[in-house]
């Protein structure tokens, strides 16, 4: 059985006094797009919101931060770091392509898995308490870069990595 | 454009519903496995594409069956926030509004 977070963080804040956080939903039915190709000739876009950013980049703060970071992926991930208030760090830490798998995602262009990577990846700090903020402000940063992309034929599919 | 979303989070991926989402039932923070363990995270990622590749229906979650360790164990202590211990803990880190850096040799080069 997978651990049900959201069950926790209810319990949690119940213990200790909050008022119930408000978790997104979506009931209806998520909008459909086939695949155009098979994985295998399809450009890949990463999107991972567990806090990456590139050293000489500005890190993210951990209040509502909506902003981007812009990380290429043509370079090993040796410079990726990785901020967030809400989760273990540490693990990241020694080695971002666990929420970040740039390098992992490389090899398996090379492999043949997947037809290319998109030479910009997107780092995001997920730990956003509005989702008002998120669909207003980061949602439309991301789906803009991405959209750029797939415009210069770049990329095909994205692929999302919360945290 | 599709999209597929990998999680560690079967609930909350659940409750916002994306077209096409992989469950990996591994600790948050290490959606792709352990750190330096590539032959692991190919692995995972390849399930990933593959799985994604096989959906025809919007909202679908497909389990990628790959484990943490042989008996779950780790999922006794999924969340550092004290739930269930009866000791109220709030464990996350204070929510700063300043840019919080990995290294101070980061914040350096990034000029700030």
């Amino acid at each position: 059985m997978p651990v049900d977070y959201i069950a926790l963080t209810r319990a949690q804040y119940d213990e200790l006094g909050y008022p119930p956080y408000q978790w997104a939903e979506r009931p209806d039915t998520p909008p459909w797009t086939p695949f155009r190709a098979p994985m295998s000739e399809s450009k890949v876009a990463l999107i991972g919101s567990g806090g990456a950013y590139l050293s000489g980049q500005v890190a993210f703060h951990w209040k509502d931060d909506t902003g981007i970071r812009r990380i290429p992926t043509s370079e090993p991930a040796t410079d990726i770091r990785v901020t967030h208030f809400a989760y273990d760090l540490v693990p990241a830490r020694e080695d971002p392509n666990i929420v970040f798998p740039v390098d992992r995602l490389r090899e398996l262009v090379d492999l043949g898995v997947i037809g290319g990577l998109a030479p910009t990846a997107i780092g995001c700090m997920g730990g956003i308490y509005s989702a008002l903020r998120t669909v207003e402000e980061l949602a439309p940063a991301v789906v803009a870069e991405v959209l750029a992309m797939r415009d210069a034929g770049e990329v095909d599919v994205a692929l999302l990595v919360p945290v | 454009m599709p999209t597929i979303c990998l999680t560690a989070a079967y609930s909350i991926t659940a409750s916002v519903n994306p077209p096409r989402a992989t469950f990996v039932d591994l600790p948050l923070g290490n959606t792709v496995g352990r750190p330096h363990d590539p032959e692991f995270q190919r692995d995972l990622l390849r399930r990933a594409f593959a799985a994604a590749e096989a959906m025809d229906e919007a909202g679908t979650i497909t389990d990628l069956g790959v484990a943490w360790d042989a008996d779950g164990s780790w999922k006794r202590f999924a969340t550092s926030t004290g739930v269930g211990t009866g000791d109220g803990r709030d464990d996350r880190n204070q929510r700063l509004d300043t840019p919080q850096y990995q290294y101070e040799s980061d914040r350096l080069a990034a000029g700030s």
